[in-house]
């Protein structure tokens, strides 16, 4: 069988240098997920109003990022790399986005 | 462009010889099948699986048109019929369109077009057929335990609260599939980046790669979205947490926006490969580079992006709001640009062309008109009034069937024949493959046309029965509907015969100019013997007409 890896360009896909990450990082950030979950429960008895939600969203986004910077490798990773995770973030926000044009508008009514 | 009005002289196959080593008898033994890397065995391992489903799919088209054969509902009781249709479609849409030019003809020649011995990443390749193959069982196990009746469009609170069939399985199967046409285009990106050969730069791609590498990036970013959805869909139905249920605080609606999220991309998931393929036959029998080469390139590109931002089209009368309905239909409008572009650039790549008639040009043919009233019609319902009119009536079965079967299976079978020879060594018999093509022509419009003409007066789609006073148009759909099953027989047959007694093909049997058919056919299991250096562009005859000797390296 053939080996298609080890021929031109795909080598360095496979066995690209790896950043090391040192356990202190990964206990770093796992500490600080731990503590922003404590957080979001703590909040979520608290009565803000419209703030809940939006404190919830935000911390979770936080977590969300430290997770693919960090526990993915993305900080450490080719500006390639960022930028295919940029435009996952981007179809995101245009499904949010574009979706909240008929939520935001629904209750205007017929123009 | 000179070598334009040169009426072409095909090779001389008479003393063509197929190589002795090739991709299909390098190792013997289903084991060498089923743990192959070979990007070319795992798309003719693909190339059977959805065969069998398209047959399947075919099975539960042709009852339901017996169903409306007559206004009663004669064949099938109600409910039978609400699943007959709805497994129809999931099987034809997820097993049968998406995969089916990328799985197949995408996976055996993209590395071969831009000159590499593979995919990126043959493991994932493979693990995407199996995973393509489980999604399948758990579809094929939902019908076989009582069928599922959601439509494939799976409509909450429909699918969550009402039904009693076997909605979380078929669900499951569809989002493991999802992961197979992930994994597909995630591979198919990774290789188009990084695998070229020298001096195959963007702009040398034929067009097929592109088509294919904006498909991939509709895969990629949108089939999580459906999986996601199908997830939600599941978790309400078996402990009901409420995202789609008012009582609860959640919203059906937003259901239809997940969905259509992805399901907008999707149709162009399908089309986008089938346009692929569409430039490649059109440029190789007019013998002519295709006008605009960049305009079709960005195309591909714009559709892929654009198709993002369309999908509330698909919710129009379903209580959205007004304004944002507005924009979105704005947006529709404009989407039908990038695919307009298509179409006008190959007619002008016709112009003047010295073009000839071989089975693949006849089904690019019938796609170019298909798939413009599909197009056309799409426009019609993109427009927030008319649409009002037409939505859920056959109006829209027939848009999307013009552009899906009319579209997508056109330039499937175009595809298949036109690489036959070199998937297989042999070709395929021109003359009966002729006639199937104009056979399935014919019997698409008999089958697909009186549906807009029923749509428009009124008939709805999804129902098991209907007035009397349809009946007329409803039986030549269904006269229509058995030619185009002859038309699809026909192929089933002469394929497999031409394995044995077709004539040896030779390395390249219609003169093109892709770099798939300078090898042998089939091709070596490394595709090259040496990694070939690209100096010339896409579509670039005087290039190969200068060639001293086109059947280069009959290396065995
Ligand atoms: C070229 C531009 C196109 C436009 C402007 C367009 C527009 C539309 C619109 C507005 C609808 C929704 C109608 C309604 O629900 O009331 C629709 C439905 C549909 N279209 Fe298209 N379309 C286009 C191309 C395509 C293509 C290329 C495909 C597939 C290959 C496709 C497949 C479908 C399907 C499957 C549906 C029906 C979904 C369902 O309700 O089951 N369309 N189209
Ligand atoms: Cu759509």
């Amino acid at each position: 069988m053939s080996h298609p890896e080890s021929q031109h360009g795909s080598m360095d896909l496979e066995h690209q240098e790896h950043h090391v990450v040192g356990p202190k990082v990964y206990l770093l950030i796992f500490f600080t997920l731990l503590v922003c979950t404590g957080l979001t429960t703590w909040v979520a008895f608290i009565d803000l109003g419209v703030l809940n939600p939006v404190i919830a969203l935000a911390i979770a986004c936080f977590k969300a990022g430290l997770v693919v910077l960090f526990f993915m490798h993305i900080h450490y990773s080719s500006k390639l790399l960022k930028l295919t995770v940029a435009s996952g973030l981007f179809m995101f926000l245009v499904l949010i986005t574009m979706t909240l044009s008929d939520y935001i508008s629904r209750a205007w009514g017929l123009w | 462009m000179s070598s334009a009005n040169t009426i072409v002289q095909l090779p001389d196959q008479s003393t063509a010889q197929l190589p002795r080593k090739h991709y299909l008898n390098q190792e013997l033994g289903l084991k060498s099948w089923l743990l192959t890397g070979d990007h070319k065995r795992i798309a003719m391992l693909y190339l059977f699986s959805i065969t069998f489903f398209f047959f399947i799919g075919g099975a539960f088209a042709s009852l339901i048109r017996l169903q409306l054969l007559t206004p009663g509902s004669d064949l099938l009781a109600p409910d039978t019929y609400n699943k007959v249709f709805s497994m129809h479609g999931i099987v034809m849409i997820f097993l049968f369109l998406v995969p089916s030019v990328p799985a197949t003809l995408g996976n055996f020649l993209i590395p071969i077009m831009i000159g590499a011995k593979d995919l990126a990443f043959p493991k994932i390749n493979l693990l995407s057929w199996y995973l393509f193959v489980a999604g399948g069982l758990f579809i094929l196990a939902a019908m076989i335990l009582g069928g599922v009746d959601t439509g494939w469009t799976f409509t909450t609170p429909l699918s969550t609260h009402y039904l009693n069939t076997h909605v979380v399985t078929a669900a499951l199967g569809i989002f493991i599939a999802g992961f197979a046409s992930i994994l597909t285009g995630l591979n198919f990106i990774v290789t188009i980046h990084r695998m070229r050969a020298p001096g195959m730069t963007w702009f040398r791609l034929p067009l097929f790669v592109w088509g294919h590498y904006a498909a991939s990036i509709l895969m990629v970013l949108g089939t999580p979205v459906l999986a996601i959805t199908l997830v939600l869909v599941a978790l309400e139905r078996t402990i009901g947490i409420g995202v789609f249920d008012p009582t609860k605080g959640g919203d059906p609606l937003l259901f239809q926006h997940l969905f259509w999220f992805y399901s907008h991309p999707a149709v162009y998931i399908m089309i986008l490969p089938g346009m692929a393929v569409i430039s490649e036959v059109i440029s190789t029998f007019s013998r002519k580079r295709i006008f605009g080469y960049t305009a079709v390139a960005f195309s591909s590109v714009a559709i892929a992006i654009f198709g993002f931002f369309v999908w509330e089209h698909h919710m129009f009368i379903m209580g959205v709001s007004n304004y944002s309905a507005l924009v979105f239909s704005l947006l529709t409008m404009l989407v039908a640009v990038p695919s307009a572009i298509k179409i006008f650039n190959w007619s002008a790549t016709l112009y003047k062309g010295s073009i000839t008639f071989e089975t693949p040009m006849l089904y690019a043919f019938g796609f170019l008109g298909l798939f413009t009233i599909g197009g056309l019609t799409g426009v019609f319902l993109g427009s927030m009034g008319m649409d009002v009119h037409l939505t859920e009536t056959y109006f829209i079965v027939a848009h999307f069937h013009f552009v899906m079967v009319g579209g997508m299976l056109m330039a499937y079978l175009a595809g298949m024949h036109f690489w036959w020879p070199k998937i297989t060594g042999r070709m395929y018999p021109e003359a009966i493959s002729k006639l199937a093509a104009v056979v399935t022509f014919i019997g698409f419009i008999f089958t697909f046309f009186p549906q807009f003409i029923l749509g428009y007066l009124g008939m709805p789609r999804r129902y098991a029965s209907y007035p009397p006073e349809f009946q007329v148009l409803n039986v030549l759909s269904t006269a229509g509907a058995s030619i185009l099953a002859v038309g699809y027989l026909l192929p089933m047959l002469y394929m497999p015969w031409s394995l044995k007694y077709g004539k040896i093909a030779g390395n390249n049997p219609w003169q093109a100019t892709g770099l798939e058919w300078q090898i042998t056919s089939p091709p070596l299991t490394e595709n090259f013997v040496e990694t070939p250096i690209v100096d010339h562009e896409a579509y670039d005859y005087e290039w190969l007409a200068n060639q001293t000797e086109h059947e280069v390296k009959t290396v065995g």
